[in-house]
């Protein structure tokens, strides 16, 4: 029953929001950048290089034109998939990128999904049998869970299940080539470890919003009409719960692919964060640039997403908004 | 309920002793290195044990206490002092043009995760302790702002807003007189909450090597220290480890209990 | 035959008693009105019957339902009895309804749980059912929101849910509180159509007892948890057989004695005042309509008078009160209060402001909680050149509490520890501080109870008499505007529609719409006739 023109025109408001945001973002990186010190074609040849050396490459790597000029240049590379060439290894930054993100990028949506569904299952659970004993166990649970820095419950992780036990491998990536299983079950254990104190947050998100949701005259109206109490919550408490639990999950998708980048020291799994740190180190900052944009892409993104499940589930804002 | 306030008081504030005694005292001098005694599990002379340079570990976590405190404190700060503001301006002023520019600006920020920044810093300035507290910081701002924007905006609605109107005073006297104290409590338990985080987040930066630096003892690189060895020495990782764990825990449970204890209805954002 | 019997039923939630020994009973086809103020557990006797109870809630007692006992009936028992044999319809229609499901679907789902049919049969009962209730397909398609439709719409939705399987008993908790007089006239009647077209019995709880003394056959009156009085609707009006019953039907008619006002000085003059509101933009390629909150307003007011201002909600009172006291601009004409303008070269003109004040509505949300009394009605002193020295300022705001019926000791409290009826004292306090001229009172009586409100109107005449001050009185409920106001003035849709001094409007209207009003409006009926 959703009205097409009301929700095109709200997709559109999102839409210029985002194009805005992504702009203002990439002036952001690409300012930031410019202003660290030394030049890449310098550090690249040493110090002792010939000057005409380094204005050589200088030229080759499109250094020498107006900063405004080399922004567009990126820019408009970056659209049609030239993020440019590694200053260090002298191969396309793009394919770099590409080979590390389909770790980085499977590995934030493994664990977002593993934390969306135990949070929903634990938030609602909670919330159904609020204030029994069990209720105040699962809290006391969640409220240990965000307190648990991920990176060292991947360590613990290791310590367990890949070293006492070895059902997983500790650390590398087995790639996707032999299979999707395969490739999964090394991003498992660091899904897992990025999931779990992320859960926790949403899980009591889930659990105070639908306690609040059940107060609401509406749960009354449900009741009157004989629902029981869980029927009333499903039918009418879980959508609207979903509400606030929509804004958790769009800002958690940040500290995901954040977390992802971290963990993957744990794990010493080749993706972005590997790159990202090999880089700093190398001072190789055209890749450390496109890998930034990349990721402020990506949550600006799932924040448009965000947005328009909303209009999805709430029908209010299709009008008003 | 109470019991949350007075267990997440005690132990926060066993930690905050704990950072304060280190300045005068620890077990140890910190960075004394005793190799023969390396690795030891907690015993009756290291209470807990000793790191792979034969440092005893109890004195690392009371001095890394310090760090982690001072970096997360300034990062509230810095949240606070510039968020607060942003976001009684925005409430005053909703929906004009200022009220969408601080809106927006916010979103821009809430996609940077501090790591993100944290690494646009490194990147300029080098790793440093600095780091961390700026990008801890700039991405408290947003959660602050949004949080005294939302709170503002349901004062805002009451009649006795529009009392002081009638009485001749001006948007910004009503903001500092009438608005801001009734968002204050929902200030400290949010400042709390993100207290924690800002611990959880610095462990975090300092775990890769984007916060304090050697010979600054955190406890995140504690951590990074531990993995390779955690094997053999699980305590190097279980010790630092827990005491995160207990100090984050400390600080939200404080925060729950600080909610229930100034006001029942208070709407808290975990971000 | 009794359809529902109550005997002795007592409640107390978390040890605190709320029904203490609560007996009555319904015959089918009949209508039973409880009424009382508030605090006195008229809506805990309905959460009984339907057994929908706050946690830590006991029950002792009988609640007979055709032959039945409700309270020995297992939880699995009641939900196959609530909406397929108890319907009930809510106070507050705003919220009663799922915002994020269809209106269809909302109806369809009562038939859906108690009886197994298809969907497209269910959603063809609810066509029907909300037809029904006054929302026809072709206007009001099932496929709508609530918050597509109007609190009065939404309450008609609300009451489809509730008779859709035609219970045996329909209980009604404030049916028509939250709504406008016309529209409740029109929800009163659907009701009443409804009782005898399906042949339901029905339990209606009101605080309003002109509202229950039309539509009941009989009246039961509460107070603080215990019956007053209970009986035939006729008899309990001509008999009165309880002090208290006596005081809340006294009080419900009430008239204040107000001073003549004999001056001819405009104290203020609103000469052709419109204003309109940009509404957002509904479709992608269509400009944003205007809306015209107030559409060339002009009316005077005399030094002294007490004029009346009726109209129902979104009719732009509200907007009228801002743009009098000088906080919005207006698109068009002045607003002249003592011949100077109350907002110019575009800021409120704060020169003339402390001539005017304002009481607002809820006395709940007027206050700033964090502040002392003092401070809270001395805020006005804001618009003093210099401040008052401290004995002044205490002499002031001591003679201000003492007007209104308090204590001056009561300046170092602080608001919460006030009932309602006197946090309205203190607005009232807060507006006289200053010795306005003119004070404005915005729907300042409508959040309380009936025997309140009286003791509010008596003290508003007792100003009148002790200063020289004006009121513009603004207010949905012609009872109170007949008895405090000289003159009135009628508005509807940003427009006034008719005015003349305040008897001669309500008994000889002319307009339409006053014609409507009026007889929308509840009146109790004259006891002597009985």
């Amino acid at each position: 029953m959703v009205n097409l023109s009301q929700m095109l025109l709200y997709s559109l408001k999102r839409f210029i929001s985002l194009a805005i945001s992504l702009i203002i973002a990439s002036v952001i990186i690409f300012t930031v950048i410019e202003i660290a010190p030394g030049d890449p074609a310098q550090f690249m040849l040493g110090i002792n290089a010939q000057p005409d050396t380094v204005a050589a490459l200088q030229e080759e790597l499109g250094l020498n034109v107006p900063k405004h000029i080399r922004y567009f240049n990126w820019i408009s590379g970056m659209i049609v998939g030239d993020f440019g060439t590694s200053y260090t290894y002298r191969t396309p930054v793009a394919e770099m990128i590409v080979d590390r993100l389909w770790i980085s990028l499977p590995l934030a949506l493994y664990a977002l999904t593993i934390s969306t569904f135990v949070a929903f299952l634990v938030g609602i659970y909670a919330a159904a049998r609020r204030g029994k004993l069990t209720d105040t166990a699962v809290m006391a649970a969640t409220q240990l869970g965000v307190a648990i820095p991920n990176f060292w419950f991947a360590m613990m992780l290791v310590l367990v299940f890949a070293i006492n036990f070895q059902i997983f491998s500790a650390g590398g990536f087995n790639g996707w080539n032999n299979g999707i299983g395969f490739g999964l079950q090394s991003l498992t254990l660091p899904a897992i470890a990025l999931a779990l104190p992320q859960a926790a947050i949403l899980a009591r998100v889930m659990r105070s919003s639908l306690i609040d949701i059940l107060g609401e005259d509406y749960i009354r109206t449900a009741r009157a009409k004989g629902l029981s109490k869980h029927q009333a919550l499903w039918r009418h408490g879980v959508r609207n719960a979903l509400i606030p639990v929509l804004t958790i999950i769009g800002l958690q998708f940040a500290f995901l692919i954040a977390g992802a980048i971290i963990i993957e020291q744990v794990f010493y799994l080749p993706g972005l964060g590997r790159l990202i740190f090999q880089s700093i180190s190398s001072r190789d900052l055209i890749v450390v640039e496109s890998i930034i944009m990349l990721l402020v892409f990506i949550v600006i993104i799932v924040n448009f997403l965000v947005d328009i499940a909303y209009a999805i589930v709430d029908p209010r804002l299709r009008l008003t908004s | 309920m109470t019991r949350n306030l007075i267990c997440g008081t005690l132990l926060s504030s066993l930690f905050i002793l704990m950072a304060l005694t280190s300045f005068m005292w620890t077990p140890y001098d910190h960075t004394t290195l005793s190799i023969p005694e390396k690795m030891q599990p907690p015993n009756f002379k290291y209470w807990l044990g000793t790191d792979h340079f034969g440092r005893d570990i109890l004195s690392m976590i009371m001095v890394g206490a310090r760090t982690s405190i001072a970096v997360a404190i300034i990062a509230v700060g810095i949240g606070m002092i510039l968020g607060v503001p942003l976001g009684l301006a925005a409430a005053a002023q909703i929906g004009s043009w200022l009220d969408e520019l601080i809106m927006r600006g916010n979103d821009l920020v809430f996609a940077f995760p501090s790591l993100v920044i944290a690494i646009l810093i490194t990147a300029i300035f080098g790793p440093s302790a600095t780091n961390a507290i700026i990008a801890i910081g700039i991405f408290n701002i947003p959660v602050f702002a949004r949080i005294t924007r939302g709170a503002a905006l349901s004062i805002w609605k009451l009649d006795f807003i529009l009392a002081a109107q009638v009485a001749g005073k001006s948007t910004f006297r009503i903001s500092y007189e009438h608005i801001f104290p009734n968002v204050s409590n929902l200030l400290i338990v949010q400042g709390t909450i993100q207290f924690s985080l800002g611990i959880l987040a610095e462990s975090g930066l300092s775990y890769v090597g984007l916060g304090a630096q050697p010979p600054v003892p955190s406890w995140g690189r504690m951590l990074s220290d531990a993995q390779t060895m955690v094997s053999i020495a699980p305590h190097l990782a279980l010790v630092p480890g827990i005491t995160i764990i207990l100090t984050v825990l400390g600080l939200n449970l404080m925060g729950d209990g600080l909610r229930d204890f100034l006001d029942p209805r208070l709407r808290i954002q975990r971000s | 035959m009794n359809i529902l019997e109550i005997e002795n039923l007592c409640l107390s939630i978390h040890q605190t008693s709320i029904l203490d020994n609560i007996s009555l009973s319904l015959e089918v086809g009949n209508i039973h009105a409880i009424t009382g103020e508030s605090g006195a557990g008229k809506s805990m006797v309905a959460c009984s019957i339907m057994q929908l109870f706050p946690n830590g809630t006991h029950v002792s007692g009988q609640i007979k339902f055709n032959g039945e006992n409700l309270l020995m009936q297992t939880e699995r028992q009641m939900c196959a009895i609530r909406g397929n044999k108890i319907g009930m319809v809510f106070q507050e229609p705003m919220t009663a309804l799922n915002p994020v499901k269809t209106i269809g679907a909302q109806v369809a789902e009562t038939i859906r749980i108690h009886k197994a049919i298809s969907r497209e049969a269910a959603n063809t009962s609810a066509l029907n059912l909300l037809a029904r209730v006054g929302l026809p397909q072709n206007r009001f398609p099932i496929s709508l929101y609530p918050h597509q439709l109007s609190g009065g719409q939404r309450q008609r939705v609300v009451i489809a849910i509730a008779i859709a399987l035609r219970p045996k008993l329909l209980i009604a908790d404030e049916p028509t509180t939250a709504l406008d007089v016309t529209t409740q006239a029109k929800i009163l009647n659907l009701l009443k159509d409804l009782v005898t077209e399906n042949q339901m019995a029905m339990l209606m709880i009101s605080h309003d007892l002109t509202v229950v003394a039309n539509l009941a056959n009989h009246i039961t009156v509460m107070k603080s948890g215990k019956i007053v009085e209970s009986a035939k609707t006729h008899h309990l009006l001509s008999h009165m057989g309880h002090n208290y019953t006596k005081k809340l039907f006294f009080a419900s008619r009430h008239i204040v004695q107000l001073p003549k006002y004999t001056s001819s000085d405009t104290l203020l003059r609103v000469q052709n005042v419109s204003k309109d509101y940009q509404l957002p933009r509904t479709r992608l390629f269509k400009a944003g309509t205007k809306f015209r909150a107030l559409n060339d307003i002009s009316f005077q007011l005399h030094k002294g008078e007490r004029l009346g201002l009726v109209g129902e909600s979104g009719c732009g009172k509200s907007t009228l009160v801002r743009a009098i006291l000088g906080l919005n601009p207006v698109d068009n004409g002045n607003i002249l209060l003592e011949d100077e303008p109350v907002f110019r070269a575009n800021r409120p003109n704060f020169s003339i402001r402390h001539k005017m004040q304002v009481v607002f509505q809820d006395p709940f949300s007027s206050f700033n909680p964090r502040h002392r009394i003092d401070r809270l009605i001395s805020e006005p002193f804001h618009l003093l050149p210099k401040s008052l020295s401290d004995r002044k300022r205490h002499d002031i705001l001591s003679t201000a509490l003492t007007a209104v019926g308090l204590r001056p000791e009561d300046a170092q409290k602080y608001i919460h520890e006030f009932s309602g009826g006197q946090r309205q004292r203190i607005a009232i306090a807060r507006a006289i501080v200053m010795q306005p001229e003119l004070i404005l009172f915005d729907e300042a009586v409508s959040a309380l109870d009936v025997s309140v409100k009286a003791t509010i109107l008596d003290l508003l005449a007792d100003l009148c008499h002790q200063y020289n001050l004006t009121y513009l009185f603004i207010s949905h409920d012609l009872s109170v505007v007949r008895s405090v106001t000289d003159r009135v003035l009628v508005m509807k849709d940003g427009k006034i529609v008719e005015r003349g001094q305040t008897d001669r409007v309500l008994s000889k209207p002319t307009h339409p719409y006053t014609k409507e009003l009026i007889s929308a409006a509840p009146q109790l009926p004259n006891f002597d006739k009985f």
